[in-house]
């Protein structure tokens, strides 16, 4: 069983790396609509891959944010990618393997996955 | 929706979205009597009697308070279908109360599913409000207080990867711990 004694010792695993991070202001910020329309197609898993392969690989300054109905319910799941100087990638129709990709080749790689864009779909 | 647990995903989005500085969870099962109660309790800001009358209609509400939406009549229908109810009580300025009253033992229940994915999300994007999360069988019970944990973390967030990964674990663990028999 997970103790609480555990959480102490990650506590001071967590504050040894945290001190070594670059505080560059320089954040990418991935945001997932999680309003009922984003929740019910399927946002959850989504957004858990998005988490889960940015740890996974050690990114620095890439966060993952949740938001409200984007307005566009139909496309759902939908997620933003802001990269700082560039514009706005919306990526739409999302499935767990899609959002590996996208932080494979877009966050990893710099290459937006343009048969994903909202762009893509709307042709 | 194919989980309950992501009702409550949903439905807690409108107790973050009323400004609340506390969500309470509570999942409560009694397996003799095949009772689920799914409770959402909040601090926020609250409703007025016509809102809260609203919610319940959702071609109202969508086009007057975009906010609630469809949460509370989905939630609503799944505990319908389980011939069980809902009942939302508010007060402006106190804060929101819903539970949903399921039967678990008919056809038409839609299985609880991955309520620590639910509670990992909630509580590692919003990291300034606290959860308070129990969950309990019978006698059997479990309770998770980011109010506790916050103190042991002494300022490293949530939402860092060794530490979610951990209240994943321990929510699975604890839960599978009171629901086997």
């Amino acid at each position: 069983m997970k103790t609480l004694e555990e959480l102490m010792a990650l506590r001071e695993a967590a504050k040894a790396q945290m001190t070594t991070r670059d505080d560059s202001s320089e954040v990418t910020r991935i945001v997932v609509g999680m309003a009922t329309c984003g929740i019910a197609a399927g946002a959850r898993p989504v957004m858990n891959k998005f988490v889960e392969e940015i740890a996974k690989r050690g990114l620095k300054n890439v966060t993952v944010a949740q938001t409200g109905c984007i307005g566009m319910c139909q496309y759902e799941p939908i997620a933003e990618v802001l990269v700082p100087g560039e514009e706005k990638v919306t990526y739409v129709q999302l499935t767990d393997e899609k959002a590996a990709k996208i932080i494979l080749e877009h966050i990893v790689n710099g290459k937006p996955v343009a048969e994903y864009t909202v762009g893509a779909i709307k042709k | 929706m194919r989980e309950l647990s992501l009702n409550v995903l949903d439905i807690a989005q409108n107790s973050i979205s009323a400004n609340a500085s506390l969500i309470e969870i509570e999942l409560k099962e009694n397996a003799d009597e095949n009772k689920l109660l799914i409770g959402i309790y909040d601090n926020g800001k609250g409703m007025t009697k016509k809102q809260l009358e609203a919610v319940r209609d959702p071609f109202f509400t969508t086009r007057t308070t975009r906010k609630v939406g469809m949460g509370i009549p989905l939630f609503k229908m799944a505990a319908e279908m389980t011939g069980g109810h809902l009942e939302i009580e508010s007060e402006v300025g106190v804060g929101t109360r819903v539970k949903a009253f399921f039967n678990t033992d008919h056809l038409d229940f839609i299985p609880i599913g991955d309520m620590a994915s639910t509670m990992v999300m909630l509580i590692t994007m919003n990291e300034h409000i606290d959860f308070l999360y129990t969950r309990s069988l019978g006698e059997k019970s479990f309770t998770l207080d980011t109010r506790v944990l916050r103190e042991i973390l002494e300022g490293v967030p949530f939402s860092e990867p060794s530490i979610s990964a951990w209240l994943k674990d321990y929510i699975n663990e604890n839960t599978k711990h009171i629901t086997e028999v």
